[in-house]
């Protein structure tokens, strides 16, 4: 580790800023696309966990158990391990081990089990007399669903998305280090391998600012959707 | 035609078997008003429970026009909620939705298209007073304006059935009064059945037809409202009658009891409360004639008309002032005439 004073920090004219865009743009795809499953997943899988909590039936009582293991283990394996861990699945899944799109399955798995904890937490914040309310004026399972369940949890829901998207950026800079690129590979190869603190340093500020970016939108949306 | 018979729900818990509605047997006529009075714990709500099908009786039969809850589909069941109404004492609006969109919510369970969903919400939004707020979301409005919106998605569907589950019972008395004149417009504008749940009488006096009077999970008083408030039998009922009517003396009249109790210690205070015909007779006239040594002072009166003109209930604040036989013997006479009295001691 040499020449490795703080002014090394600011040489700006080291950073290759079109590789820099490009890996900006990788890490961009990789939390839009990853946050949008996760969404989609975690939506469902909490809903799984939402209903078949407390039932009376000896199957779905199974089922509960069965789904809450999943998300247990999935949600206890460090996020490093997990990259590793899925890279036969991965390859069987997208063909590939490199690059961004062979990130989006250990990204899924790690996230989505967390969120549909989340998830499962909002659905059970809605009040109960109005869903019995909607039972009680002939709504079916479905319609309970998605014109009362959802619509009434959304801030929850947007808020637990919110933060899942921050901590998924965190995660698509850890997989950059083995290989999917973005800004944590970038930050990684150019800047730790090569002796470049300026690219280290500028990666950090974006990544920075498209948490701050996310933060601001989710916090935007949960205004505009709370009613209450 | 709701039908209870010989009704019970008995509710398995870990510490044993709860009888939350026993052996109740009852008959709700299709466009009469009729409530159901009792304490929380009384069985009200597991009643309403049964009737829109949550819950089924343990044992029993309970038919709606004849219809089963406990035999029917679960697809049959969703249609059959669809003709009952209800409101809630918390109201249970969606806070996602504006007014317009509560009172559109049972009509797209049933999958009404947009215009008419529309149209057809304005309208019931107009009937319960709140035509220009349809784009309020339910936290910018007051209680009884939820109230009211509550009221207007139950009728949506045009429900056969109201059921009121202490619709009032959250509001002070006088959004209450304006909830009541919203329904007794309903209940002259629209035909239905109506059910009224409340631990409070005004309730039933105002809205009701017939009352039943529950404690403990049984019926324990049923009938027209003029006779269980003019007639009313347990003491149960007595006392829901009575904090309806006046249960003790002004404020104005209090200072006067206090200096009259320590003019007289041997004097009796009483309030005598006629029912029914009893106002319209000289009971007390007739006691002093029995008495003639007793002196009487007038206090205080008051008298209450039922909702439909079927009977009265007096309430009368007096002082006997006498020897210790006389009064004896005039409580005695009171007791005979069926007058119920309560004696006031100094506090």
């Amino acid at each position: 580790m040499n020449n490795q004073g703080l002014s090394t920090y600011f040489k700006f004219s080291n950073v290759n800023w079109s590789n820099m865009w490009g890996a900006t743009w990788e890490t961009l795809w990789m939390t839009v696309v990853s946050v949008a499953l996760v969404a989609i997943f975690g939506v469902l899988l909490g809903l799984l966990l939402y209903e078949t909590t407390g039932s009376s039936n000896f199957i779905i009582r199974g089922l509960n158990v069965l789904v809450a293991l999943f998300v247990n283990v999935f949600r206890s394996i460090p996020f490093i391990i997990l990259i590793v861990l899925l890279l036969p699945v991965t390859q069987t899944l997208v063909g590939t081990q490199i690059g961004p799109k062979a990130a989006l399955p250990s990204l899924i798995f790690s996230a989505a089990p967390f969120y549909a904890r989340l998830v499962e937490l909002a659905f059970h914040e809605v009040d109960g007399g109005v869903v019995e309310a909607a039972e009680s004026m002939g709504a079916n399972k479905w319609q309970l669903i998605y014109k009362v369940l959802i619509p009434e949890s959304m801030p929850a829901l947007t808020s637990g998305i919110t933060v899942t998207a921050i901590s998924l950026i965190g995660y698509t800079a850890m997989a950059g280090a083995i290989g999917a690129g973005g800004l944590g590979q970038l930050a990684y190869t150019d800047g730790f391998q090569a002796y470049n603190n300026a690219i280290t340093f500028t990666a950090t500020i974006i990544i920075v600012i498209i948490v701050f970016a996310f933060q601001f939108l989710g916090d935007f949306a949960v205004r505009h959707l709370d009613k209450r | 035609m709701i039908e209870f018979k010989n009704v019970s729900k008995i509710y398995r818990t870990k510490s044993g078997t709860v009888p939350a509605v026993q052996n109740v047997s009852l008959k709700i006529n299709t466009d009469e008003v009729f409530g159901i009075i009792g304490f929380s714990g009384a069985g009200k709500s597991t009643l309403v429970r049964m009737m829109n099908g949550i819950e089924i009786p343990t044992s029993g039969e309970l038919s709606i026009d004849g219809k089963q809850n406990a035999n029917l589909s679960k697809k049959q069941l969703r249609e059959q909620r669809r003709k009952i109404g209800m409101i809630f004492q918390h109201f249970n609006l969606l806070w996602s939705r504006t007014v317009l969109g509560n009172i559109m919510f049972p009509l797209e369970l049933t999958g009404m298209n947009k215009s008419e969903r529309i149209k057809k919400a304005k309208h019931l939004a107009e009937l319960v007073g709140l035509g220009d707020r349809i784009n309020a979301y339910p936290s910018q409005l007051s209680g009884g304006q939820k109230q009211r919106v509550g009221i207007a998605r139950a009728l949506a569907n045009d429900p056969a059935i109201l059921i009121s589950d202490e619709a009032t019972s959250a509001l002070d008395p006088q959004t209450t009064d304006e909830v009541l004149d919203l329904l007794a417009e309903i209940k002259s504008r629209l035909q239905l059945t109506i059910v009224i749940i409340t631990h409070e009488m005004h309730v039933i006096r105002r809205l009701a037809d017939r009352v039943a009077v529950m404690e403990e999970g049984r019926v324990i008083e049923e009938g027209t409202v003029a006779k269980v408030f003019t007639h009313p039998e347990q003491d149960l009922t007595r006392k829901f009658v009575n904090s309806e009517t006046d249960t003790g003396p002004d404020e104005d009249v209090k200072p006067v009891i206090s200096e009259l109790l320590q003019k007289y210690p041997e004097g009796q205070l009483l309030q005598l409360k006629f029912h029914g015909d009893q106002v319209k007779m000289p009971i007390v006239s007739e006691m002093l004639h029995q008495f003639p040594d007793l002196q009487l002072s007038i206090l205080q009166g008051s008298v209450r008309q039922l909702q439909d003109g079927s009977g009265s209930i007096g309430s009368l604040f007096v002082q006997l002032v006498g020897n210790e036989e006389d009064i004896k013997g005039a409580l005695e006479f009171l007791s005979t005439m069926r007058v119920e009295t309560e004696v006031y001691k100094h506090e």
